[in-house]
């Protein structure tokens, strides 16, 4: 019983773990963002890079993919996305496109592949990332042997939503962030410099979907498409929460991992899906907003 | 039907060209017309990554070939097309390769979704498929070559040598859901009864699924001795990692796999499959001059010093030469000429000594079975001592002495009865 439960909080730790960037992008910033899952792949890749081309550290490389994938955050907001607040669809789209390029600059290896020059860790095939030894295999935890992998993961998720939390609601930037939520214009007539903070809170929340990134690498298979499968679970997670609402998001994320862990444990993974998909549904159907609805702008 | 008007104009148009200036093409043939043949094989898209492997052997035998001096004096040219990853787009550029270019050989696909999409095209307009992927079999074609593997020459050994070997007795079957895993666990359920072996559960995930936790804690929990898997594609390196994450080895629970090969070894890490097993007719480790030779080649050819070789690929590329050497028996390049010429074809490919089949078109291969080391290669630790005949209906009670699929098509009563 105890290992069904663990499945289910490592579940939900891996659906938060993608989601809490995306609950900034789109919950806080109304911005649909479909780049989301080519973050957490750009993570992926920076963690293969770092490995082969600069000698990193599996965990040296969970900073570094935060660096790398925060500034590709930043400057899509100042290319792309700055100029569509507020066009929800057209957000959906633009970002969209975006995730197309990153994708397929990471399968052309920028375009090199063209020129017959192959970099090793680009292209179409899968990567291999080392994680280290101490980290593969299995602890004793209360009588019930438990995954270390797992638990780390679940370790940086909840590290993550702390200072998540800390930043939104305990730092000067996070009223700031959360004035602009509320409403941009008058958050502006305040003073605040909304594109100054707009730019940084993507920034954010790209930066720890490349943590997540790093940590899917681990266990996951790194391939160029990798990220297109989890932006929908990440959406699934802020919808049910609640858009705007961390704590919705945190809530929804445990519920849905120990859904899919319970009903995979007695039917099947296939099953499991499909049921976790249903209670989404009936979730939007019954409450529309989200467990958690928050007014924003 | 995807043949659009557009492609029956441009196939008329070259229709009309070639019949317009015959003049041309018989005082070409004078200076050894080149023997066109097409290569169909997905150089974009999600399999382009395995699929482009195959192409590029495909490319170095007809290279070879050409170099040696071509069939019957003739150079051989190849007209390759990209099948995009798409079974429909499979199915247009063979229409393309077969009725626009009028070639009577095509070497292509990787799945069995992009060979069914192909299907109808050759048969309907008498071309020969050369088709190098082991496969579900139940499929009886007198317009395929299979060159790959079917379920008796991966099983056949395999099942049987584990329970006497390795003394399991449990097994755990699980794989991707679609047809080929599911083919190829029926025929592991007959030879784990024959065998006197049980399975305690009978699996599937999502094809490219990657969240396995679920999935190994019921292995875990489940009592088996070892794991079938018939997991495929970028699953496998998920499936692996987990196994191992979760505390689970090879030396007492050893995955025992029909499809992981040294290109998802080199993905997963050697580590998390040292001591695991799989059942493949060609391993990149054969220890022969002949496959270190191929090895060297094909690196060379590619300019890869690390590429590897596998299965499907030294498949791609022997069953070119089986191709040339049914050309040259007929002495012609019809499609009934290499049909009747190929029966009985044999060559020393890497894997060894192979053979066409006369009744079935299926290929005589060599079942190994080997265990992963630390290097990312295989050992062999097991091989037949002699190729075993194909079978492709087995798992519907076909054995050697009793075929289903001969020379005349398929035995459909055969089928029903069993």
């Amino acid at each position: 019983m105890l290992d069904v439960i663990f499945i289910g909080l490592s579940l939900g730790s891996i659906l938060l773990l993608v989601a809490l960037g995306l609950a900034i992008t789109y919950g806080a910033m109304g911005v649909i963002n479909m780049a989301h899952g080519e973050m957490v792949m750009v993570g992926a890749y920076t963690t293969v890079m770092s490995a082969t081309w600069l000698h990193l550290d599996f965990l040296a490389s969970l900073p570094l993919a935060f660096v790398v994938t925060g500034l590709l955050g930043w400057a899509i907001e100042r290319v792309v996305v700055q100029r569509l607040y507020g066009r929800l669809l057209d957000t959906l789209l633009a970002t969209w496109g975006v995730a197309i390029l990153v994708q397929q600059a990471v399968r052309l290896e920028f375009g090199l592949s063209f020129l017959g020059i192959h970099v090793r860790g680009l292209g179409p095939g899968l990567q291999n990332v080392k994680v280290p030894e101490w980290m593969t295999g299995v602890v004793s935890l209360g009588g019930d042997q438990v995954n270390i992998y797992r638990l780390f993961i679940i370790v940086v998720t909840v590290v993550l939503t702390f200072v998540t939390w800390l930043l939104m609601y305990r730092t000067d930037i996070g009223i700031q962030v959360r004035a602009i939520m509320r409403n941009p214009r008058m958050a502006s007539a305040c003073g605040i410099d909304v594109r100054r903070v707009n730019a940084l809170t993507f920034a954010y929340g790209s930066g720890l979907a490349g943590v997540a990134g790093v940590m899917m690498s681990g266990f996951k298979t790194v391939f160029p498409d990798m990220g297109t499968s989890m932006v929908v679970d990440g959406f699934m997670v802020v919808v049910v929460g609640g858009v705007g609402s961390l704590v919705g998001s945190v809530l929804s994320a445990g519920l849905l991992g120990q859904v899919n862990g319970g009903v995979a444990a007695v039917t099947n993974d296939i099953l499991a899906r499909a049921v976790v998909f249903g209670l989404v549904i009936l979730i939007i159907i019954v409450k529309p907003t989200g467990l958690f609805s928050y007014k924003g702008r | 039907m995807s043949l659009d008007r557009r492609s029956l104009l441009k196939a008329g148009a070259v229709g009309a060209a070639a019949l317009t200036t015959p003049q041309f093409f018989t005082r070409a043939a004078a200076a050894a017309e080149p023997l066109r043949v097409g290569v169909l094989f997905s150089l974009t898209g999600g399999l382009s990554i395995i699929e482009k492997s195959l192409a590029d052997a495909t490319m170095m035998a007809i290279a070879e070939i050409n170099a040696a001096g071509g069939v019957m004096g003739r150079p051989v040219e190849a007209v390759q097309e990209d099948g995009a990853s798409d079974p429909k787009t499979y199915n247009e550029k063979a229409s393309k390769l077969v009725i626009g270019d009028k070639l009577s050989t095509v070497f292509g696909s990787y799945t069995s979704a992009s060979r069914k999409a192909v299907l109808p095209v050759f048969e309907k307009h008498d071309a020969m498929y050369f088709y190098p992927t082991y496969y579900e079999g139940f499929e009886c074609s007198r317009n395929v070559v299979y060159t790959g593997a079917v379920p008796n020459q991966q099983l056949s050994n395999f099942i049987p040598w584990i329970v006497k070997n390795l003394g399991k007795k449990k097994f755990f079957i699980v794989g991707s859901n679609y047809i080929y895993p599911r083919e190829m666990a029926k025929v592991c359920k007959i030879l784990m009864k024959q065998n006197g072996a049980e399975f305690v559960a009978d699996e599937y995930l999502e094809l490219g699924h990657s969240e396995w936790g679920s999935m190994v804690n019921k292995i875990k929990n489940s009592g088996c001795d070892a794991v079938l898997s018939n997991v495929v594609g970028d699953s496998v390196v998920a499936f692996y990692r987990e196994f191992k994450n979760q505390g689970l080895t090879h030396d007492k629970l050893p995955i025992c796999a029909t499809v992981t090969s040294e290109i998802e070894i080199a993905a997963m890490g050697a580590e998390y499959a040292v001591g695991s097993y799989t059942s493949f007719p060609y391993f990149m480790a054969i220890d022969t001059d002949r496959n270190k030779s191929f090895v060297a080649r094909y690196r060379a050819f590619v300019k890869d010093p690390k590429a590897v070789t596998h299965h499907a690929l030294e498949s791609s590329y022997f069953q070119v030469f089986l191709w040339k050497q049914a050309v040259e028996k007929a002495g012609k390049a019809t499609a009934d000429a290499i049909r009747e010429g190929v029966r009985g074809q044999q060559f020393d490919a890497p894997n060894g000594h192979v053979t066409v089949d006369a009744d079935n078109l299926h290929t005589y291969l060599t079942p190994r079975i080997a265990q992963w080391q630390a290097d990312g290669q295989a050992k062999i630790v097991d091989a037949y001592p002699q190729p075993v005949q194909p079978l492709p209906y087995v798992a519907y009670g076909e054995t050697d002495n009793n075929l289903f699929c001969t020379r005349n098509g398929l035995d459909a009563s055969k089928l029903k009865k069993s």
